[in-house]
């Protein structure tokens, strides 16, 4: 006899999606001066949620004067001001959390037990932990009276829509920064609704401006000659090309980009524990995680043991609709991304690695798949060095602690690691060997507000969270 | 005044703890303030520059991996070297950038008070950049600055010794290693800054100096794959965004060129420019 699970959604009564939107400029939404549109589509079912505005070169500039106008009372007002606005902005948040859970599973196509246990939480706890510093920013270790940079243009990914979203605005607006935000082009839906946040907090017109639209619009920002902040979330190779862009200029920059981080296991590690460690590593929110630990490095000797217990595990996975409570893994966020995730994962046969994945049933429309791991791996695959952004583990082994800081190290990445071992001394020499922002030891996937977050090498620059995220929107 | 006819001193680059002439054969002329004649320095060409990032690289590990206190111990070491050849440098100074011998005296010795300075910093930096981090879960979370690795700097082309030494020690205090490009014109005291820095107890290669056109061996720097930052205080305002746009090919962390008096307090700034914050987590629990 076996035992199934009965479906368990939750409803989506609680989000009411408009058929349309424009762009949040100057406190009042607005069509793109040429109206164009783009549609956004859940990916768990390719259903149009709905549509909205294309924002052109125009609309952006008329957003970034928006913002200029807005930045003179705003850096003025006392910090114990502002951070009253940015600590309803954290109860508005707190109170609407189910309603934006579930519409950025649906946008998104998380599940909704990491929407609304993960995501949303630290959404709130994000702008709760900032807005404390907007009238402490003299005790901040920035010197006296440390003042805002001005306008702030930030371009976020769409794997944390509305995370992202907090990291970067929170912080900014805390400082006294004014912003002009562009969420991802297919996820642009919970960063509107955090527009409509932002009115019923009474928050000046102008402070926060949400533009939608593609790389154009990103690339129309970025270069705009009136912000004084480049913040951006998202590939190594935009960030590349941004810090081009930015050259020359007096535009701070901060960039959070990608990583192929180590998960580095030793033959002392509880398995058992490490094995819930990888999964939540490289399966949580779809492997669409820029810190996930893609590349497991497991000690030769308990090889066989480590993996015949996480292939168990995988067995357990339960990939499928993002809004059923059990749900574990959920879509994939976009055709485009599934394009790139499958042909990677055939380089990866191609190129000589084993590939598993558990017998898996996925749903017949929309974007999905399964998870899986390689064996075999060498460090010269591309599945070994290159982000597949998605729920595949590649396999490595190592024999001793000095061979495991090697092969972590080799990847121009620098994002985060992880390291299980129940010997306290091995694992500080190994997280003062790792070259990586994020070293989580007997633990993966771990964020808070108060913890700074960022990559060394080609990962980018800047923290975000803690007091360190601070000076990404200071004159320092 | 005695007839004895002086020794000229041979000024070499300083690469990987020994003192090497271009590989190029190259020099370039140097005069003081009044165009007189005061030696010939080595033109360092890319693949001097190229060597001289394989001798940082080399550096890194042995050099980000001592204490803070021996770090600290050796850069004291060096303004204590410096102390003992300060006429030496009076005399470099003042005739390099045409002073008098009062200000060039005020140069070095501002000079020697910096490293001593930026020598204290090196077991303090972590505890006003680094911290415990109160996160709302059982982990304990600990903040800790770490060296950004190997550091290209451009002097500045007006101080050519209170300057270099401003950009210098606070890259190399706290453990990263350093490529610097002497001011073009005035490149002597920097040459004889490798004397010091041979006989200080620096390992070989923490610091690198390299005389020549700025702008020459600045390019293959900038655009090198195993350099991690660079510092452009001495990049002149045209060159400096194609420096920085070559950066950014591997994401160098880079410093803008700005104004800078470097006869001011230096504050923390460039001390923090070149790190990187590492977060450690580890669960708590019985």
């Amino acid at each position: 006899m076996t035992f199934d699970y009965a479906p368990a959604p939750e409803s989506r009564a609680v989000v009411d999606i408009a058929p349309s939107y424009g762009l949040f400029i100057d406190g009042e939404f607005a069509p793109a001066c040429d109206g164009k549109v783009f549609k956004t589509v859940s990916p768990s079912s390719e259903e149009v949620l709905s549509e909205v505005a294309q924002a052109h070169a125009d609309d952006v500039d008329r957003a970034v004067k928006a913002a200029r106008k807005a930045f003179e009372k705003w850096s003025a007002l006392p910090g114990a001001e502002r951070a009253k606005y940015l600590f309803r902005i954290a109860r508005i948040i707190q109170e609407r959390s189910r309603e934006l859970a579930v519409l950025e599973s649906l946008d998104n196509g998380k599940p909704i037990r990491e929407s609304r246990d993960a995501d949303l939480p630290l959404v709130a706890a994000h702008f709760f932990y900032y807005a404390g510093w907007a009238d402490k920013l003299d005790h901040a270790g920035y010197g006296q009276n440390p003042r805002p940079l001005g306008v702030a243009g930030q371009v976020i990914p769409w794997n944390f829509p509305l995370l992202m979203l907090a990291w970067k605005i929170a912080p900014a607006l805390a400082t006294g920064n004014t912003v002009v935000l562009k969420p991802a082009e297919t996820t642009p839906l919970s960063a509107l609704f955090f527009a409509d946040i932002c009115r019923q907090a009474g928050l000046p017109k102008g402070v926060v401006n949400i533009i939608t639209g593609d790389g154009s619009t990103g690339a129309a920002l970025v270069a705009h000659p009136d912000i004084n902040k480049v913040a951006f979330t998202g590939s190594t190779e935009v960030g590349k090309a941004i810090a081009r862009t930015v050259a020359g200029t007096d535009k701070k920059l901060t960039l959070e980009l990608g990583g192929k981080a180590a998960n580095i296991v030793f033959d002392d590690a509880p398995i058992d524990q490490a094995v819930e460690g990888i999964v939540n590593g490289i399966f949580f929110n779809q492997g669409h995680v820029c810190c996930a630990g893609s590349r497991l490095l497991v000690q030769e000797s308990v090889q066989d043991e480590l993996l015949d217990a996480l292939k168990r595990r995988m067995q357990t996975l339960r990939v499928g609709d993002p809004l059923d409570k059990n749900t574990d893994i959920g879509a994939i966020n976009s055709a485009e991304q599934l394009a790139r995730i499958t042909a990677l994962v055939d380089a990866g046969e191609a190129e000589g690695a084993e590939r598993w994945a558990p017998a898996c049933e996925l749903p017949g429309s929309g974007y999905w798949f399964a998870p899986t791991l390689f064996t075999g791996v060498t460090q010269a695959h591309r599945i070994a060095r290159e982000e597949i952004f998605g729920p595949v583990l590649s396999v490595l082994t190592f024999r001793t602690p000095a061979e495991a800081v090697e092969k972590a190290n080799n990847t121009p990445y620098g994002l985060s690691a992880g390291i299980w071992t129940e010997k306290g001394s091995r694992m500080l020499w190994m997280a003062s060997k790792l070259r990586a922002g994020v070293i989580w030891s007997n633990t993966f996937n771990k964020f808070d507000p108060a913890s700074p977050f960022g990559g060394y090498k080609e990962s980018g620059f800047g923290r975000e969270g803690g007091r360190h995220g601070l000076e990404a929107y200071l004159n320092v | 005044m005695s007839d004895r006819l002086s020794v000229f001193k041979t000024y070499k680059l300083y690469v990987g703890g020994k003192f090497p002439r271009s590989e190029s054969g190259r020099v370039y002329e140097v005069t003081d303030s009044k165009g007189t004649w005061l030696a010939n320095a080595p033109l360092a060409s890319r693949k001097d520059a190229r060597d001289a990032v394989v001798a940082a690289r080399k550096a890194f590990g042995g050099w980000s991996g001592a204490t803070a206190y021996n770090r600290g111990q050796i850069l004291y070491r060096i303004a204590e070297m410096l102390e003992g050849r300060r006429d030496q440098f009076i005399a470099e100074v003042a005739d390099a950038e045409g002073l008098s011998k009062s200000k060039a005296t005020a140069q070095v010795d501002a000079a020697i008070d910096r490293w001593v300075w930026y020598a204290g910093w090196s077991d303090k930096v972590a505890q006003i950049a680094g911290g415990a981090n109160p996160v709302a879960g059982p982990y304990f979370n600990l903040s800790s600055p770490e060296p950004t690795g190997v550091v290209a700097v451009l002097a500045p082309q007006e101080s050519s010794f209170l300057g270099l030494v401003s950009v210098i020690a606070p890259a190399i205090v706290t453990g990263n290693t350093v490529i610097a490009v002497a001011s073009e014109d005035s490149p002597l005291p920097a040459l004889s800054l490798a004397e010091v820095l041979a006989t200080s107890d620096l390992p070989g290669g923490v610091v690198n100096i390299l005389s020549g056109r700025t702008a020459e061996i600045a390019a293959p720097l900038a655009a090198h794959q195993d350099v991690n930052a660079i510092d452009l205080a001495g990049a002149d305002a045209g060159s400096a965004k194609d420096l920085e746009t070559a950066a950014a090919d591997n994401l160098k962390r880079v410093l803008r060129p700005g104004t800078t008096d470097w006869t001011a307090d230096p504050g923390t700034d460039r001390l923090l420019a070149f790190l990187e914050t590492k977060t450690v987590w580890h669960p708590m629990g019985v």
